[in-house]
């Protein structure tokens, strides 16, 4: 187990390696300069502010000191916002993005869930057509489409919920709702093609000649074997919602992370868009361990040596 | 005279498939006796599974139907009961042995607790009890280390040793039938007479009653006191061990007799199975479903079942043209002509 631990982290740390090296260098090609309006500074004021960031040395060196004070936790300053570091920005914006993203998995998941065990238990059934057809719809529509029927339906028609900003916890709502509809669909289709796949093994005849009822067949060996591998959606998941952030929360003024990668962009401010990059990345990474791990705890045939016995 | 405890009678179960009703059973018939063991042999297809499953009630509802006949168990019938009643029966009277046992036991659930599970719902044991039962099943059909073993989960298991745990989860809560359906088939040939051995112990132990499916007719000599012969999702012939393999009468149990090899026989000769395949259910209709494949068919064959003949001793009957008195017994040159008139 501590070998295991020890060994996935190294990789983990290698993965990360890579990402952040090749996303350095695929900054480097972007074209344009992050000052505004560098025509109206003088070369004297350019060669300034070039040494301030360090722009002024070899592109092996900029990576290397890049490299080195990440590794402190240092991303950097910002190229638009004077004095500001990229650590800072991204933790002031997190905590919006973490509640709705998180809300929206809640939401997307427990919805899935049960729509998707129903549709199984059901199979072929009304029910079970209505649901594929909807996960299908939910999975193929992209979450600003839902968003702005949300805003338009949910807060201008009705007038339920707050249409934008970020003012109490109903403003989380509606960004939450949009972003929890490819949650509830992935789940959805998922967890009911693994419900079906269980139901038809030969332990789940077992289970009913031993005489269990319906209900406890379901619930103790079905429903128990299918959620095993929902465990490892979480990280496709994960992924999903932060890049749906992206835009939801630019449509619905969320001052997260996702509104501010997108600002960043709009100007090229190049140390912010690689801080959130990176961090997205290392998420991205963690969730994985994490699930790997939680997901050897549930399977008992999974052992730490990291393959099926 | 020993006691009957299931009596299955004129048994016939269809399925709705896409392209129609599948008949897999259509008129199966046969007791079985308190503490004695019934083989059931015959190709795969013919309705074994199909047999035992509707026993047990555990063919998909939506999609079977017994369309015919009934199965009564210790004097009542089982088609009857409300599906709350049938659990009530299941793994408590008649419990249940599958073919695989790598894939009939659940992979993430200790053994142990499989075993407790029917206790604790059968016997209304407490856990502490039922654990102590479980342990003493999982000793009973010799696992070695087995308070250790309580907590471990299938995958720790050899197959040979999960056939084992299988059997000890059937016969905890003490049934009078066991239907084992093909249970070592899928196992290692050393280790399929240590499970046939372990089951005869048990038998002889508590007194069950034994439904043994299987193509082997190796295992069924060495376990069967009745034999029951199924082809085409009929029992085309039964009658106890002896008169089945020194006495056999239908054609079709004669081929499968021929097709085994023989102790004293070279084994590298090949084997002289039944010509032909064995005949789609679905378009089976009036008729001997063995006619495409007998040597001895006649007209007669093609267009009027046989009906159970008695044809030796201990109540021996087969399903064949040739038992009919009316038809003359086929000699030097078979009488293919023989007609029979006015029979259903
Ligand atoms: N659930 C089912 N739906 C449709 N057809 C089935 C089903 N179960 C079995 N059958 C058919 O019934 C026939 C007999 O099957 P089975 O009893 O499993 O044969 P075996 O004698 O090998 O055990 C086969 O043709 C099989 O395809
Ligand atoms: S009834 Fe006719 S076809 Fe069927 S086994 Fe007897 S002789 Fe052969
Ligand atoms: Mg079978």
């Amino acid at each position: 187990m501590k070998g295991y631990l020890l060994k996935r982290i190294g990789y983990m740390l290698i993965t990360l390696f890579i990402i952040v090296t090749a996303t350095f260098f695929l900054m480097q090609l972007l074209p344009g300069t992050p000052f505004t309006n560098p025509e109206k500074l003088s070369a004297q004021q350019l060669a300034v502010l070039n040494a301030k960031y360090g722009l002024d040395q070899p592109v092996a060196m900029q990576y290397l000191h890049y490299l080195g004070n990440l590794v402190q936790g240092d991303l950097g300053y910002s190229f638009q916002h004077e004095g500001r570091t990229v650590t800072s920005m991204i933790s002031t914006r997190i905590g919006p993005s973490a509640f709705i993203g998180l809300q929206a998995l809640v939401i997307g998941a427990i919805l899935g869930l049960v729509l998707g065990i129903i549709s199984a238990l059901k199979h072929n059934s009304i029910f079970d057509y209505g649901s594929v057809a909807l996960a299908v719809i939910g999975m193929s529509i992209p979450s600003f489409v839902f968003a702005a029927l949300l805003q338009y339906y949910i807060g201008v028609k009705l007038e339920w919920l707050p249409v934008a900003l970020w003012e109490g916890y109903s403003s989380t709502l509606l960004p939450s709702i949009a972003l929890s509809v490819t949650v509830t669909a992935t789940v959805a289709r998922f967890i009911r093609s693994e419900m079906l796949e269980v139901l038809g093994q030969d332990y789940v005849i077992t289970a009913r000649a031993k005489g269990m009822r319906e209900n406890q067949v379901i619930v103790k060996h079905v429903i128990r074997n299918a959620l095993i591998p929902v465990v490892t959606m979480l990280g496709p998941l994960a992924v999903s919602i932060m890049t749906g952030t992206l835009v939801i929360e630019k449509i619905f003024s969320v001052p997260g992370l996702g509104e501010q990668f997108t600002l960043s962009i709009l100007v090229l401010d190049y140390s912010v868009i690689m801080g959130i990059t990176i961090f997205y990345s290392a998420l991205f990474i963690f969730v994985v361990f994490v699930v790997d791990i939680i997901y050897g705890f549930l399977d008992p045939r999974i052992n730490f040596k990291g393959e099926a016995a | 005279m020993k006691n009957t405890v299931l009596k299955v009678e004129d048994l016939h179960v269809s399925f709705k498939t896409q392209t129609g009703n599948v008949t897999a059973v259509r008129g199966v018939n046969f007791e079985l006796k308190k503490g004695e063991t019934l083989a059931i042999v015959g190709e795969s297809g013919s309705g074994k599974s199909v047999t035992a499953k509707s026993i047990m009630q555990l063919l998909p509802k939506s999609t079977t139907e017994i369309s015919k006949g009934d199965i009564v168990y210790d004097g009542k019938s089982l088609l009857g009961l409300s599906s709350k009643q049938i659990t009530d029966i299941r793994g408590s009277e008649i419990s249940m042995v599958f073919q695989d046992p790598m894939t009939s036991l659940n992979p993430t659930m200790k053994v142990g607790k499989q075993i407790m599970e029917g206790l604790q719902r059968h016997q209304k044991m407490t856990k502490q009890q039922a654990r102590e039962r479980a342990l003493e099943m999982l000793k009973l059909v010799g696992i070695p280390k087995a308070e250790m073993r309580l907590d471990n989960y299938p995958h720790q298991f050899s197959g040979g040793m999960r056939q084992r745990v299988v059997i000890a989860l059937a016969l905890a809560c003490n049934p009078k039938v066991l239907i084992a359906d093909e249970p070592t088939t899928a196992l290692d040939v050393t280790i399929q007479a240590q499970i046939l051995d372990l089951m005869k112990d048990l038998q002889q132990k508590t007194e069950t009653a034994i439904i043994l499916i299987t193509h082997d007719l190796g295992v069924v000599a060495n376990m069967a006191d009745r034999v029951a012969v199924m082809y085409g999702g009929k029992i085309v012939e039964q009658g106890t061990l002896d008169e089945i393999f020194y006495n056999p009468q239908h054609p079709y149990t004669l081929g499968l007799m021929q097709s085994m090899p023989k102790m004293n026989e070279d084994r590298s000769k090949p084997l002289m199975p039944i010509g032909g395949s064995p005949p789609n259910l679905a378009t089976l209709g009036e008729g001997c479903a063995f006619a495409a494949r007998c040597p001895h068919t006649m007209k007669v064959c093609h267009s009027f079942t046989p009906r159970d003949t008695v044809v030796g001793e201990d109540n021996h009957t087969a399903a064949c043209w040739l038992q009919d008195p009316r038809v003359q017994k086929p000699k030097a040159e078979p009488q293919e002509t023989a007609e029979v008139v006015g029979v259903t």
